[in-house]
């Protein structure tokens, strides 16, 4: 057995990397190499470069496409970049807008996993005769008696577990994520010894395509007219004020309402609700009406135990990905969704976020946030 | 990393060149011309004996040239490469409408000034990849003014050689200009720029064996372009900039050997065609694109339907085989192919192509090794 779990010496095993051109993919493509691994580097054009931080013109491969390229160079792999424009307009940044349009507040991360890097890049990389697509995501993948199973990261502060949970397990046997084990200065200080230009880079913060942070705009301009002015009502039927469409909110969301019209202190204790997109309303409350401890799940993935139907499993749920699991009872119906029950009623649980389910250090699967109840 | 073959179809490192279309390998005698040339000291524009001596090199070159092309020396015009000259020939003559085939390189899709109407502007081309004439008859005869038309003579993608004589013979009845491109078929075809009735010509000097970096036009006598480039008197005023002495050389050197050895180019047919018969015996579902016409010796489109193109390349560079798919850009990502797009095929095909073009470095062995990767891509795929 190699360091990946293949029955092939390291120089006889092809194993695509992901490079996205930051420090946690360049890495991984390093240490894959440094362990004679036969590495191709592959990284993705998702979106136009030039359009994104409204240059038309600038080049249509960015600075990552040029930092992949570098890093590849230094360590000597073969290295492509591939044109999923297309695809990524479709099948994210269009789920993206059609979301937030419906009142969610969408994971488009998820997404591009799930749908481009794990579904059409793994697909590429068959074709190409490799064994094993390696990311640099913070997770561990580990061989359990059952086949491969999902493990958070070592690092806390670095687990993106809740990104991979529709992570299939076909997906799962081809994947390999070599920095599930390390904290991110480890990460850092092999950057440093493999002399990779970018091992001081830092970390990417928003999403890719809205590189200022400003959702309601990128939904603006893919979705024209249909970012639309309305009322901000209060749950007890008053009409409060004004809002400039309902994809600037989140539920939960509680700065940034500009209700000028009540009294400081009532103000300070105002949180989104709900959306209703239909009606353009943003409903506001106190935090009271945020609690809820019944949530229903649609798009479920599981990589855990089959479990018998109506039957519930107590786990810990991550609702959001900067909280701290909850513990849950799971249950899942015979049309496909699930419901979690929360031992504990949490506050501002937005449609449209993945519940991802753990037990211990396992991530056993999950499902999108269709509907919540108290 | 992987060196210039110098003569042998594989490079000492074990990779294989079968991309002549997007450049040539230098051929030995050029580099050697091009060596010899770098102890010339003179500007070719001064009046001293080292100038008369670097001029006398470009002359040399120019009458090199100006043979392939089967024209006078003065005909011929440097430029720094092949798109500029399509750039000089399509933004030289304000005057004129341009009109530009569906299957041009970007150079010339590009360089083609836009107009209002251009779609309906570019001629289009049949299912088998040669220019639709008698849309050419309705585009010509819809054009207010005079117009100039610009179509190459070999398609760089499938290697489909156009009707050019034909296409100048109805664009001078209708008082146009023909401009042709004739980058991929120097060196690789035997023509003359008079036969095919061009009235300007594009060439290049590193698909024939010569330098990157150096191209020309070819101009009917008496035809005066604006110039894109102004500064000094170069290149009787058309192209300002000192002469690049060693590639115009290297041009000249590849142009003499282009036309001593162009019944060996020929020969590749022998090679190309059994290139495809034996990819299409193992992969059934394979085509070639634009196998209906007459093609140039050296070039294969083949398409392997639902792998795209990009696939086919990355796994044929892993096996060390070199060949390219549609045209790629800066980033090197890859376009699904307007060429294919405008034979008819579905965007499927246009993206599943992959090109294969031969050279005079290529031999069995080269194809051999071709052959067994693209057949192990195609069996990874699902395909063979």
């Amino acid at each position: 057995m190699n360091s990946l779990g293949l029955s092939k010496r390291p120089q006889d095993t092809r194993v695509v990397v992901a490079m996205s051109g930051g420090v946690d993919s360049s890495v991984t493509a390093a240490v894959l190499r440094e362990e004679g691994y036969d590495v191709v580097g592959i990284t993705l054009q998702l979106y136009d470069h030039g359009l994104a931080v409204q240059k038309p013109g600038a080049c249509c491969a960015g600075q990552d496409i040029y930092d992949a390229r570098q890093v590849a160079e230094r360590i000597g792999i073969p290295h492509y970049v591939l044109d999923y424009e297309g695809r990524f307009s479709q099948d994210v940044m269009d789920d993206f807008a059609d979301s937030y349009l419906r009142g969610e507040t969408p994971i488009p991360c998820v997404r591009c996993n799930q749908r481009v890097k794990f579904r059409d890049l793994l697909n590429t990389a068959r074709d190409l005769g490799a064994e094993a697509l390696a990311t640099g995501h913070y997770v561990r993948r580990v061989e359990g008696t059952h086949g491969a199973e999902l493990h958070r990261a070592i690092d806390p502060a670095k687990d993106q577990s809740y990104f991979l949970f529709a992570t299939t397990r076909e997906q799962l046997d081809f994947l390999r994520f070599p920095l599930g084990g390390l904290t991110k200065p480890e990460t850092r200080a092999l950057a440093e010894r493999h002399g990779l230009e970018v091992a001081a880079k830092p970390d990417s913060q928003d999403i890719c395509f809205v590189p200022n942070g400003d959702y309601a705009e990128v939904v603006a301009k893919l979705r024209p007219g249909s970012v639309e002015p309305g009322d901000i009502v209060h749950v007890d039927g008053r009409v409060l004020g004004r809002h400039r469409g309902v994809v600037h909110y989140t539920v939960g969301q509680r700065k940034g309402l500009g209700i000028g019209g009540l009294r400081g202190e009532e103000e300070q204790a105002l949180y989104v609700v709900r959306l209703e997109p239909a009606r353009r309303r943003v409903v506001v409350g106190p935090r009271r009406d945020l609690a809820r401890s019944v949530v229903t799940l649609r798009e479920i993935n599981w990589l855990g135990p089959a479990l018998p139907e109506s039957e519930g499993l107590e786990v810990s749920v991550k609702l959001r990905s900067a909280q701290p699991p909850a513990a849950a009872t799971w249950s899942v119906g015979p049309d496909g969704t699930a419901r979690v029950d929360l031992h504990e009623p949490q506050h501002g649980i937005a449609p449209g976020q993945a519940c991802v389910v753990y037990q211990g250090e396992r991530v056993l699967g999950g499902g999108w946030i269709a509907a919540t109840a108290s | 990393m992987s060196r210039a073959p110098s003569g042998a179809a594989v490079s000492r490192d074990g990779r294989v060149y079968l991309d002549h279309n997007a450049t040539t390998p230098l051929k030995p005698a050029v580099k050697a011309a091009m060596v010899q040339a770098m102890d010339l000291v003179g500007n070719p524009s001064s009046v001293h004996a080292f100038g008369r001596t670097a001029r006398r090199a470009v002359d040399e070159a120019r009458a090199a040239v100006a043979a392939l092309a089967g024209v006078k020396p003065a005909q011929v015009l440097f430029t720094g490469s092949g798109t500029e000259a399509n750039n000089l020939a399509l933004r030289g003559f304000s005057g004129r409408t341009v009109l530009v085939s569906a299957i041009e390189h970007d150079s010339a899709l590009a360089a083609a000034p836009l107009t209002e109407s251009q779609d309906t502007q570019r001629l289009p081309v049949q299912p088998d990849g040669t220019a639709d004439l008698a849309a050419l008859e309705r585009i010509l005869a819809d054009t207010a003014g005079p117009a100039l038309l610009s179509l190459m003579l070999a398609n760089n993608e499938t290697g489909v050689i156009q009707p050019v004589a034909d296409a100048a013979a109805l664009a001078h009845a209708r008082g146009a200009l023909l401009h042709c491109d004739a980058v991929q078929a120097a060196g690789r075809l035997a023509f003359s720029f008079g036969a095919l009735g061009a009235d300007l010509m594009t060439l290049s000097a590193h698909k024939l064996g010569g330098p990157a970096g150096v191209g020309a036009l070819v101009l009917a006598e008496g035809l005066e372009p604006d110039a894109l480039i102004r500064g000094g008197g170069q290149e009787r005023r058309k192209r300002a900039g000192t002469e690049n002495l060693l590639g115009i050389v290297g041009f000249g050197a590849a142009a003499r050997l282009a036309l001593e050895e162009i019944a060996a180019a020929a020969d590749l047919a022998a090679l190309r065609d059994r290139l495809e018969r034996e990819a299409l015996a193992a992969v059934p579902q394979a085509r070639v694109m634009g196998a209906s016409a007459a093609r140039v010796a050296n070039t294969s489109c083949l398409v392997l339907p639902g792998v795209p193109g990009e696939t086919q390349v990355m796994g044929l560079d892993l096996a060390g085989v070199a060949v390219s798919a549609g045209s790629a850009c800066s980033s090197g990502k890859v376009k699904p192919s307007h060429v294919l797009a405008a034979m008819g095929e579905d965007a499927t095909a246009a993206s599943s192509a992959i090109r294969v073009s031969l050279g005079w470095t290529s031999d069995d062995e080269a194809v051999d090794r071709f052959l067994a990767a693209w057949i192990t891509v195609a069996r990874r795929s699902g395909r063979a």
